[in-house]
C-alpha cells in the first residue's frame, strides 16, 4: 500500500516522466541523456538553493533571502578575486562562511524575538541585495583561471554526453541532504519543529539550536548555490538571481513538501527542480512560445500542487479552517 | 502628556517622518522650497506625494488584507497587469484621446483586477490556503500574464486623456494625489463609520470566534482581497499613465514589499487584527521620502535597499514583545508585564 505522504512525491516524479516523455515524442533530439544532463547543468544552482529551502519549509518557515544571498556571493567572489587579488581557495570558504553566518543571524532573530520568518528574511533579502550594490553597481567579470576551469571542465561519459563540475556539487548536496533529513537528529528535529513547535519544545528537543541551524544551512546552501552560479555565469552582478527565491519555493512545493511544515521529502524537491527545467526546455524546443509562458505554467503547477496539498491536509486542519 | 503622546499609534511613524524631513532641512535646504510654475506647484515635497501615490494606494489595500491576518504578494504583478490591459486597450482604439476609449480601458483594467482579487480571496478564504502561498501563485504567474498581454514588449501610447490620470494637474496639485485622497477617504469612511472595520479587525484577531459570533469571515476576507486588488489596479493605472507606457516586466516590481513595509511601519501588526490607515499613509510617505532623500543627497540610489533593510529590522524589533521584554529587563525600572501591555500597539 502507498503511504499517503508519498503520494505528492510520486505525482511529482510521474509528472516529470510524463513531461519528459511528451517532449521526447514531440521534438526530435529531445530524448537524449544530454538533454537530461543539461537540465542538471542549467539548474545546478537552483537545486542547491532549493535543498536549503526544503529544510526551512519543513520546519514551517520560509526564506526569502536566498536569491539575494546568491547575488551577494557572486558579487563578493568576483570583487575579492578580481579586485582584491585573493586566491579562489580562500574566497570560496570565506563566502560560504558569510552565507552561513547571514542565515544563522536571521534564524537567531526569528527564534529569539519571535518575528515571522517571512518578514525577517524579507529584510535579509533587501540587505543582501543592497550590499551587492555597495560593492559595485556594475557587472564584474571573472577571468580567474580556476573559475574558468570550473566552468568549462566537462566530465564525459562513454556515450559522449557530459556534465559540469557544478552538477557534481549539486548532486553531492542532494545526497548529503537526504542523509541529513532522514538519518540524523538534526533532520528529525526539523520535522518535529515543523509538525508542532510547541510539542517539540515540550519534548525537550533543542528548538533554538535546530532552528538557527536550519536557517544557517539555508544560508550555506544559498552561498554554495552562489558559488555554483558564479561558475555558471563567470561574473558578479547585483541583479543576478532576481526572483530565485520564488523558483526555489515553487520547486519545494511542487516537490510535495507541505508549506505548513513537517511533511515532505528532499527527493521531491529534486524532481520539483527537474520539472521546472523540463518546462523551460520544452518551451525552448517549441521555439514559438515565449519565455513568459514558463512563469505561467509554473504558476499553474504551483496552484495544482497547493490545491492537492490542501485536499490531503483538510482533515488535519479542520479545526483551524474558517 | 509626553507619555500620552508617545502612546498614540501615529507618534513613532510621524516622529520617523519628522526626523527624515529634519535631516533634509539640514543637509538639503532646497528640499522644502515649493514654487509655482505654469499654474502648478513644484518641489520635492510635491514630488514625494506624486511619486508616492501608487505606493500609498497599494498600501491602503494591503492594510485591510493584513488586518484580516493575511498578506497579498501579488500586488506588484497586479500593478503590471492593470497597466498592461489599459495600455493595450487604448493602443487599439481608433482615437486614443477619446474619453470613451480611456473609460473603456480603465473599466477593463479595474474589472480584471477585481476578478484577480476574487481569485486570491477564494483561494485564501474558500480553499483555506495560506495567504502567502495563495497569492504567491498570482505573483509568479501574474508577471507572465502581464508579459503575455504586452507580448513581452513595452506598449507605448499617446493619449493625453489617459495621461491625465497619472500626470495631470488639478488645482495646482498633481491629479494622482486626489485619487489617493479619495480612496483613503472612502476606505476610512467604510471602515470607521460602518461596522465593516470592526468585522475586519475581528476576523484578523480570531476568524473562528468571529464566525461563531455571526460574522461572515469568508465574505469579509474575500472582500478585503478584492479591495486590495482594486487598489493595486488603480495604482497600475497611475504608474502606466504617468509614463504613457506599460512594461510587463518592471512595472510594480517590489511593490508588494514596499507596501508591506509601509503597513508595518504604520503600526499594523502582521499577525492581523487592529489596523491603522493613517499610519499606513505615513509609512508609505516615509518610504517615498527616504527614496527621494537618497536621490537628492547624491548617494547611489542602490543604497536605498540597505537602508530599507535596516528600517524593517528596527521596526520589527520594536514590534516584537520578546525584544521589548528584554530591553525592559535590562532597564529593570519598570515591571515587564505592564510595559508589554501598554505598548502593544505602539
Amino acid at each position: 500500500m502507498l503511504k499517503k505522504p508519498y503520494l505528492p512525491v510520486l505525482i511529482t516524479i510521474g509528472l516529470f516522466a510524463l513531461a519528459f516523455a511528451a517532449g521526447s515524442m514531440r521534438y526530435t533530439g529531445f530524448f537524449s541523456t544530454q538533454v537530461l544532463f543539461n537540465l542538471l547543468i542549467d539548474n545546478a544552482f537552483l537545486l542547491v538553493v532549493a535543498i536549503g529551502m526544503t529544510f526551512v519549509i519543513l520546519s514551517g518557515g520560509i526564506d526569502l533571502s536566498v536569491g539575494s544571498v546568491v547575488a551577494l556571493t557572486t558579487m563578493l567572489s568576483a570583487s575579492l578575486i578580481e579586485q582584491g587579488g585573493l586566491p579562489p581557495l580562500v574566497v570560496i570558504p570565506l563566502v560560504l562562511a558569510i552565507g552561513t553566518v547571514f542565515g544563522g543571524a536571521m534564524g537567531a532573530i526569528i527564534h529569539y524575538f519571535q518575528i515571522q520568518p517571512f518578514i525577517v528574511t524579507l529584510a535579509g533579502m533587501f540587505l543582501a541585495r543592497g550590499l551587492c550594490y555597495v560593492i559595485s553597481i556594475n557587472t564584474i567579470t571573472i577571468t580567474d583561471p580556476f573559475y574558468t576551469k570550473m566552468a568549462l571542465t566537462k566530465i564525459r561519459f562513454f556515450d559522449g554526453s557530459f556534465i559540469s563540475i557544478s552538477v557534481v556539487i549539486a548532486l553531492v548536496v542532494v545526497l548529503l541532504a537526504l542523509y541529513m533529513a532522514h538519518y540524523t537528529r538534526f533532520g528529525r528535529n526539523t520535522y518535529a519543529i515543523g509538525g508542532n513547535e510547541q510539542s517539540a519544545l515540550l519534548m525537550g528537543l533543542p528548538v533554538a539550536r535546530t532552528k538557527i541551524a536550519i536557517y544557517a544551512f539555508s544560508g550555506l546552501c544559498s552561498a554554495l548555490g552562489g558559488v555554483v552560479f558564479t561558475f555558471y555565469m563567470l561574473s558578479g552582478y547585483g541583479l543576478h538571481a532576481v526572483g530565485l527565491e520564488l523558483d526555489a519555493i515553487a520547486a519545494v512545493v511542487i516537490g510535495g513538501t507541505l508549506l505548513t511544515g513537517g511533511v515532505g521529502y528532499v527527493a521531491g524537491t529534486f524532481f520539483g527542480v527537474m520539472i521546472q527545467g523540463v518546462i523551460q526546455t520544452i518551451i525552448t524546443f517549441e521555439g514559438t512560445l515565449s519565455s513568459w509562458w514558463t512563469k505561467i505554467v509554473i504558476g499553474l503547477l504551483l496552484f495544482v500542487f497547493i490545491v492537492l496539498q490542501r485536499i490531503f491536509n483538510v482533515s488535519a486542519t479542520k479545526d483551524r479552517a474558517l | 502628556m509626553w507619555q500620552r503622546m508617545t502612546k498614540h499609534y501615529l507618534f513613532w511613524p510621524l516622529a520617523a517622518l519628522a526626523v527624515l524631513l529634519l535631516f533634509n532641512l539640514i543637509y538639503n535646504p532646497g528640499f522644502f522650497s515649493i514654487r509655482i510654475q505654469g499654474g502648478h506647484l513644484y518641489g520635492s515635497l510635491i514630488d514625494i506625494l506624486n511619486y508616492g501615490s501608487p505606493l500609498m494606494l497599494v498600501s491602503i489595500g494591503m492594510t485591510l488584507v493584513i488586518a484580516t491576518g493575511g498578506i497579498d504578494l501579488s500586488v506588484g504583478s497586479l500593478v503590471a497587469i492593470s497597466g498592461a490591459v489599459a495600455c493595450l486597450s487604448i493602443s487599439q482604439a481608433t482615437d486614443q484621446n477619446s474619453l470613451g476609449a480611456v473609460i473603456m480601458a480603465v473599466a477593463m483594467a479595474l474589472g480584471l483586477s477585481i476578478v484577480l482579487g476574487l481569485w486570491n480571496g477564494l483561494l485564501v478564504a474558500g480553499a483555506g490556503i495560506q495567504p502567502i502561498i495563495a497569492t504567491l501563485i498570482l505573483m509568479v504567474a501574474g508577471r507572465g500574464i502581464a508579459q503575455l498581454i504586452t507580448s513581452g514588449q513595452i506598449i507605448t501610447i499617446s493619449s493625453n486623456t489617459y495621461k491625465y490620470i497619472g500626470a495631470g494637474w488639478l488645482l495646482l496639485l498633481p491629479f494622482s494625489i486626489f485619487i489617493v485622497a479619495a480612496v483613503w477617504l472612502v476606505t476610512a469612511l467604510f471602515t470607521r463609520r460602518t461596522a465593516l472595520g470592526l468585522f475586519i479587525e475581528s476576523v484578523g484577531s480570531n476568524p473562528t470566534a468571529s464566525r461563531l459570533s455571526g460574522i461572515k469571515s469568508r465574505s469579509v476576507i474575500i472582500a478585503a482581497y478584492i479591495f486590495c486588488a482594486l487598489c493595486a489596479g488603480i495604482a497600475g493605472l497611475l504608474v502606466s499613465s504617468n509614463v504613457s507606457s506599460a512594461d510587463g516586466n518592471n512595472a510594480g516590481l517590489w511593490f508588494e514589499l514596499d507596501a508591506i513595509l509601509a503597513v508595518v511601519i504604520g503600526g499594523t501588526a502582521l499577525t492581523g487584527g487592529r489596523f491603522y490607515l493613517s499610519g499606513t499613509i505615513v509609512g508609505a510617505l516615509i518610504i517615498q521620502t527616504m527614496t527621494t532623500t537618497i536621490y537628492t543627497i547624491g548617494v547611489p540610489p542602490e543604497i536605498n535597499l540597505v537602508v530599507k533593510a535596516i528600517v524593517v529590522f528596527v521596526v520589527c524589533l520594536i514590534q516584537s514583545e520578546q525584544f521589548r521584554a528584554r530591553l525592559a529587563k535590562r532597564r529593570k525600572s519598570r515591571p515587564v508585564g505592564t510595559d508589554q501591555e501598554v505598548t502593544r500597539h505602539a
